[in-house]
């Protein structure tokens, strides 16, 4: 397979968030501000990367019946190795993101990534996988963070967008990330799909 | 009185679901019937609490003690997946009946976050047990079975107003999950009003 | 290649291969960043207290620190470079509307707030997060200048005299609460109740080591480190406690 249309595939038609509804923890309890989200999304991304180019690597190797407890030693080994470089260059980044960096362990995308793509595919080919799958991930968690940051607060990205006193804060709080992510969900398949 | 406050504090004001984001795919998951939901909430509160006492004790006699904190995640996941495999064979054993109530719902339960979640907090020890000096094994059990019960609350409440949803008449593009997860948000904001009781 | 078969030996193998890589990865990458993760733990706190005890003005002036803990919270004497005592930063980490807000406050000598940093949050941002600044100099909730002792440092809902966050009482309340915490730790409550001040004061040299009775002092106290110097304080703070009782 063509490896820009495996990158394109992850980014579009196969977004975890907005298409396959995957990993919708993160995509909620990260997204506050579209720094936080983008930083989530990159860390994942990290993730996959390593996890879908080493778990391909080893595909011959591992059998069958150990083939999932083997996946997760090798994410959840590549989510400490994350959590240990971030507590040590981004320590702001690691506080705020909290739980959810060791969490990546149980997000879906990545062991059904490393299940439906990497068993099958060869190491090269999955890293564009990872990479795809990863960079939709960051796209819509940046997105919704965004979305949710300005109405929230009136700011992107830490820049004043509009005053304060327009945002409503329910949008930085827990509902909002459950109105903004199904409106977004509902626009993309306007958009996809044509409905 | 701290434990009551623990309590009143996981099922309602940090609501795991609502207010925490963990556990949302079962929870946008196994949503549509109310009987499920039930089966699923059940399952959950068996794991969590069992999953809880034994990372504790893994973090405090073994992990702790050899300085060993950064393998927290990696042994963690291992304990709960080895631990939801056997609570399977067990169950099928000694109560096929219970096998059959909660057996679906088991696999799907190691990759919920939510376990992690709480195997991971109640190890730190950075849940909300203000008046607690030392939150030790019975606060986090506490803490688990009730985070659970929140988790199950939550799952029935949300599973009840979909049932009625598939009824209605929603914009096309709308069908489906995105207003489910609108819905979710609503419940959300009904729970903020729970923030200042704890 | 063929894939290995699902046979016992292999399966063992395999995982405990991976299992051992996967360690020895993670004890090899944790060797490496537990420098960096030390050091900028210690710089954090370095600059915080600097910032909270010196002035703007002479931010670079040397100091030297003495670190003393107590239970939850850990104080941080700082005498300047002539050996003149500037003030104690305290911190300490409370439950705000997530855990961990860890919070470092600067008291002078006379207990008023010198300057305050968050040193960590998990709050939400354009909420709670906005603890960082607003109770600064200049903020609408600005605590600098006053004093725990003298001053009701609670939100204007519960009939203090501080303004809350916009939206994020709980957070504020929190904060709020750290701050009267550490001043209470650091200074007892003189002159409101005398018995609770002089068993907080006493509590204040507890440790593992015990230290032995001082001269014309009838009772011993324990301290950490410095023998000679807790004896003093010892006999200072129960020569205090008998003349408070006396009043």
């Amino acid at each position: 397979m063509n490896k820009i249309k495996i990158l394109v595939n992850g980014i579009v038609k196969e977004n975890p968030t907005f298409v396959l509804l995957l990993g919708m923890c993160p995509t909620l309890g990260t997204t506050t501000s579209a720094i936080n989200g983008m930083g989530m999304g990159l860390a994942t991304l990290f993730v996959l990367i390593c996890s879908n180019v080493v778990i391909s690597a080893l595909k011959k190797l591992i059998p069958d019946m150990v083939r999932i407890p083997s996946f997760i030693v090798i994410i959840a080994t590549f989510v400490t190795v994350l959590q240990m470089i971030m507590q040590a260059y981004v320590p702001s980044l690691y506080a705020s993101l909290g739980l959810f960096i060791p969490l990546i362990v149980v997000n879906c995308i990545v062991l059904g990534r490393a299940e439906a793509f990497a068993t099958k595919n060869t190491p090269a080919d999955s890293f564009f996988d990872g990479l795809g799958i990863g960079l939709g991930f960051t796209l819509a968690l940046t997105l919704l963070g965004a979305v949710r940051e300005l109405l929230g607060s009136g700011m992107i990205f830490g820049c004043r967008i509009w005053s304060e006193t327009y945002g409503a804060l329910a949008f930085v709080l827990a509902p909002g990330a459950f109105i903004v992510l199904g409106y977004l969900i509902a626009i993309m398949n306007k958009i996809i799909k044509k409905a | 009185m701290e434990y009551i406050l623990i309590v009143i504090s996981a099922i309602f004001v940090n609501n795991v679901v609502l207010s925490q984001f963990l556990g949302i795919c079962p929870f946008l998951g196994v949503s549509k019937k109310v009987s499920t939901a039930v089966g699923m909430g059940a399952a959950v509160t068996f794991v969590l609490t069992l999953a809880t006492i034994v990372t504790y004790l893994v973090q405090q006699y073994i992990l702790n003690p050899f300085n060993l904190q950064y393998l927290q995640t990696i042994a963690f996941i291992l304990i709960i997946a080895a631990l939801v495999q056997m609570v399977e064979i067990i169950l099928k054993k000694v109560s096929p009946s219970l096998y059959q109530a909660l057996g679906v719902f088991l696999p799907l339960i190691t990759t919920n976050c939510c376990i992690l979640g709480v195997a991971i907090t109640v190890g730190n020890g950075t849940y909300n047990a203000q008046g607690l000096a030392d939150p030790g094994l019975l606060a986090g059990v506490v803490y688990a079975i009730a985070t659970a019960i929140g988790f199950a609350l939550a799952l029935v409440l949300f599973a009840g107003v979909r049932e009625h949803l598939e009824l209605m008449d929603v914009p096309k593009a709308m069908k489906g999950t995105p207003i489910a997860i609108i819905v979710a948000g609503i419940m959300a904001m009904a729970f903020i009003g729970f923030s200042g009781m704890v | 290649m063929k894939k290995l078969e699902s046979t016992l030996p292999n399966m063992v193998i395999v995982l405990s291969v991976v299992c051992l890589v996967s360690a020895s990865l993670l004890g090899f990458m944790y060797g490496v960043t537990a420098e960096p993760i030390a050091r900028i733990e210690k710089q954090t706190l370095e600059n915080g207290i600097k910032k909270v005890i010196l002035d703007e003005a002479n931010q670079d002036a040397q100091i030297n620190v003495e670190v003393r803990e107590d239970g939850a919270f850990t104080f941080y004497e700082v005498t300047d470079a002539q050996g003149q005592k500037l003030g104690t930063a305290v911190k300490t980490a409370v439950q705000g509307f997530s855990p961990d807000l860890t919070v470092l406050v600067g008291f002078n000598t006379e207990g008023d707030i010198k300057g305050y940093e968050v040193l960590k949050h998990s709050e939400t941002p354009g909420l709670g997060a906005n603890c960082v600044s607003w109770f600064q100099k200049g903020g609408k909730g600005d605590i600098i200048g006053k004093n725990p002792g003298k001053n009701n440092l609670t939100v204007s809902k519960d009939g203090g005299e501080v303004d809350a966050i916009t939206a994020s009482t709980i957070t504020s309340r929190a904060f709020l609460g750290a701050v009267n915490a550490e001043y209470q730790q650091l200074f007892g409550s003189k002159g409101t109740n005398a018995t609770t001040g002089a068993t907080q004061r006493h509590a204040e040299c507890s440790g593992e080591k015990h230290c032995e009775k001082a001269e014309g002092c009838n009772h011993s106290c324990e301290a950490k480190a410095d023998g000679e110097k807790c004896q003093r304080q010892c006999c200072k703070e129960k020569a205090q406690n008998d003349s408070i009782k006396t009043e």
